[in-house]
């Protein structure tokens, strides 16, 4: 299990958990709202061309780009290919 | 996009219905809504919040009134913005004023909907008469993407619609579902975990041959690739640049030849008086310019509408995050910051899609630096007038260079600008709450003609409404300043000196001396505070009254480039790069941040680094000379 953000490219994988900073994490709520849940499939399509950051994230039918520090709240397992 | 006929009686008998749109953004939600409405559409505020309330009305076949609010897209009722908390309250009756609609058409991307059904669930939870439009059908059809339905409608107890709001009768069905009477409120589990119930209706309902469109994948791999995608991002905005000032230029040469028949039509019409030196030097001269610059701004507002319209914009925001966040900005201040390009007004209005607080208010402060159209007409005026028309190393214009060189200060001052308030930010320790990005980056989608024509011809109206109004009021008020009290027989220098601008003109110069204005600058920047181009004319009518000469405008340059000082000139420049000279824009400011504070604090800073450019170019072209 690893962050989101240490997931190679074009890699499936599958959300085990996201997790908060602190009790109120406005950015944790959201990205449920978004459907980072686990369970869900996962896979990163892009990287920003500075520093790798933003980190451009397919989830189902969706790409929602985010920054390392709010991607680095998705603990995810790599699909053993 | 005529309703169709009915009988007088027939629009009395049945009694109006309130719809309101809901859905995600990115759901064609805007799209449906010009769709159904056309042009009836009214654009305002909310009250007492920067967020866009769109209304409009259609007449149904049965003759019965429809009136649809377009509330700003969500992604959930739990609202993390400004935009989210209307929907919100709108949706469970909460609103102060805004009265709760008869029914929820709640839109939802066909091609999305495990992003998107959540959000239907939320609010079906709510119990309110509700109807599903499965907007973008056909894209999901040509996908392979098949939706049972009957077997949605009847598991989430609501009647479904598929609508193609791009399409001319794509919303057929919507229209006839409205019309029938409204379907009885749903029944919402409460309990029900929201993500585990969207994938049992996904798995049940819905039938996915892959999860993405082959061709967002293929364009998204050269699009967002370190390298191509910045060098596509830096080719479209030279594009947009070139077209914007070349391809404007005949259409703005053709208003400009239109207004000076128009004024010397006028003149030989008039009886001589001051009735026909106010409609020839103040409003034919002043306002007439500014009309000139229609084209330029049509066309950047169409460049960045079709870039919005076709899901580029997100992604040039995913590419410049990083380098902005660096800067104290986000990558959502490109599209705000792009649009300042043409105008600061609709720039600093459309960082209402900025989330972060923070954000928003650093993006704000530094859209007036972004060099506007409207400097054009002083930066192309003075460049003309001084700028040697020469190539540099047989390549480059030595007169483009400049301006390539003042849109640079622009961009340069203004990161450096955000990036000093981001260290503020630190020292004060206003930055322990995390800047959010998440951003949704939508398929591509060929952008539709229609809504492209809606947008810009909303922006447009906003451009004219401002002529019509500040400049024109302000150029009457200045013809009147430089007139009165007129000189009395005997007085030896030009009429303006003895009027009140004159007065007002030479008074300044003492303040102004030091960065080289002369009293006629000092004279034009009065009036130029209503907007920057109003400094031009201005010029015009100041030299043109003093001089005591007909065609204005057109002799301004020669006359100059004759009498100013180089130095004198490139100071001008460079105040004209920071100086607030828009009314208009502050007014927004004002509005859009509700706070008098921030509009003092950006016109106070704006004012002062302006006076410092100034007196730096000044003094060291100066002494050079």
């Amino acid at each position: 299990m690893h962050q989101l953000t240490d997931l190679p490219r074009n890699t499936n994988a599958t959300i085990s958990e996201v997790v908060a900073h602190g009790d109120h994490d406005p950015i944790a709520v959201r990205l449920a709202e978004l459907g980072f849940v686990q369970g869900e499939p996962v896979r990163v399509v892009a990287k920003g061309p500075v520093g790798g950051d933003p980190v451009l994230v397919q989830i189902g039918y969706t790409r929602f780009a985010l920054r390392r520090s709010e991607a680095a709240r998705v603990m995810v397992s790599a699909e053993t290919a | 996009m005529s309703a169709p006929a009915t009988s007088f009686s027939a629009v009395v008998a049945a009694a109006p219905l309130s719809i309101a749109l809901v859905g995600n953004p990115n759901c064609g939600k805007t799209a449906l809504f010009n769709r159904l409405t056309g042009s009836r559409q009214k654009v305002a505020n909310y009250a007492g919040v920067t967020v866009e309330r769109k209304e409009g009305r259609f007449l149904a076949p049965s003759g019965r009134l429809v009136r649809v609010l377009d509330l700003p897209g969500a992604y959930s009722l739990n609202a993390t913005s400004a935009d989210e908390a209307i929907t919100r309250d709108v949706c469970l009756g909460l609103h102060a004023v805004e009265a709760r609609p008869d029914l929820m058409v709640c839109v939802a991307d066909a091609t999305n909907l495990r992003l998107h059904l959540r959000f239907v669930l939320e609010l079906i939870r709510i119990g309110r008469p509700m109807v599903l439009a499965l907007n973008m059908s056909d894209a999901a059809a040509r996908r392979g993407i098949l939706i049972d339905r009957d077997k949605l409608s009847r598991q989430l107890g609501i009647p479904i619609v598929s609508t193609v709001a791009v399409q001319r009768n794509g919303v057929r069905d919507l229209i006839a579902q409205l019309d029938r009477a409204p379907p009885p409120p749903p029944i919402g589990q409460h309990d029900a975990n929201l993500h585990a119930e969207v994938r049992r209706l996904l798995a049940d309902c819905v039938t996915m041959p892959r999860h993405t469109a082959a061709i967002d994948d293929a364009l998204d791999r050269v699009v967002l690739h370190p390298v191509w995608g910045l060098a596509i991002l830096a080719l479209l905005m030279f594009v947009m640049f070139q077209a914007v000032f070349t391809g404007a230029r005949p259409f703005m040469d053709g208003i400009s030849n239109g207004m000076q028949v128009f004024g010397t039509w006028l003149g030989a019409t008039l009886p001589d008086g001051p009735l026909r030196s106010l409609v020839q030097d103040g409003i034919v001269a002043g306002a007439g310019t500014v009309i000139t610059f229609l084209p330029q701004i049509l066309l950047l507002f169409l460049f960045i509408l079709v870039l919005e319209e076709s899901g580029y914009l997100p992604r040039a925001a995913f590419l410049l995050d990083r380098l902005m966040v660096g800067a104290g900005l986000t990558g959502r201040s490109f599209i705000p910051l792009l649009s300042s390009f043409a105008c600061a007004i609709p720039g600093i209005m459309a960082t209402r899609t900025i989330q972060d607080r923070r954000d928003r208010l650093a993006t704000i402060l530094v859209a007036p630096l972004m060099t506007c159209s409207a400097r054009l007409p002083v930066y192309t005026l003075l460049i003309a007038a001084f700028i040697a028309d020469r190539k540099v190393w047989g390549l480059f214009s030595l007169q483009g260079l400049v301006l390539f060189a003042l849109y640079a200060a622009g961009i340069v001052s203004a990161l450096a600008v955000s990036f000093a308030m981001k260290l503020w930010r630190h020292r004060r320790g206003h930055e322990v709450e995390e800047h959010a990005l998440l951003l949704e980056l939508p398929s591509y989608r060929i952008p539709h003609v229609f809504d492209v024509a809606i947008g810009l011809w909303e922006r447009s109206w906003i451009f004219l409404r401002r002529v019509g109004t500040v400049i024109l009021s302000l150029t009457v008020v200045l013809w009147f300043l430089s007139s009165f009290p007129a000189a009395p027989a005997g007085f030896t220098g030009p009429a303006i000196d003895y009027s009140l601008a004159g007065r007002i003109g030479h008074a300044m110069q003492y303040v102004f001396a030091p960065i080289g204005f002369n009293w006629q600058i000092c004279v034009a920047l009065i009036p130029g505070l209503a907007a920057r181009e109003v400094a031009v004319s201005s010029l015009a009518t100041v030299y043109a009254l003093s001089a005591n000469t007909e065609q204005a405008a057109t002799q301004l340059q020669p006359l100059i480039a004759a009498q100013w000082p180089l130095a004198t000139a490139l100071s001008l420049l460079a105040w004209y790069v920071f100086a607030p000279q828009c009314l208009s824009t502050l007014a927004v400011i004002r509005r859009e941040t509700n706070s008098v504070r921030t509009m003092a604090i950006a016109a106070g800073y704006l004012f002062a680094l302006a006076y410092l450019a100034s007196l730096v170019t000044y003094q060291i072209a100066h002494a050079l000379a």
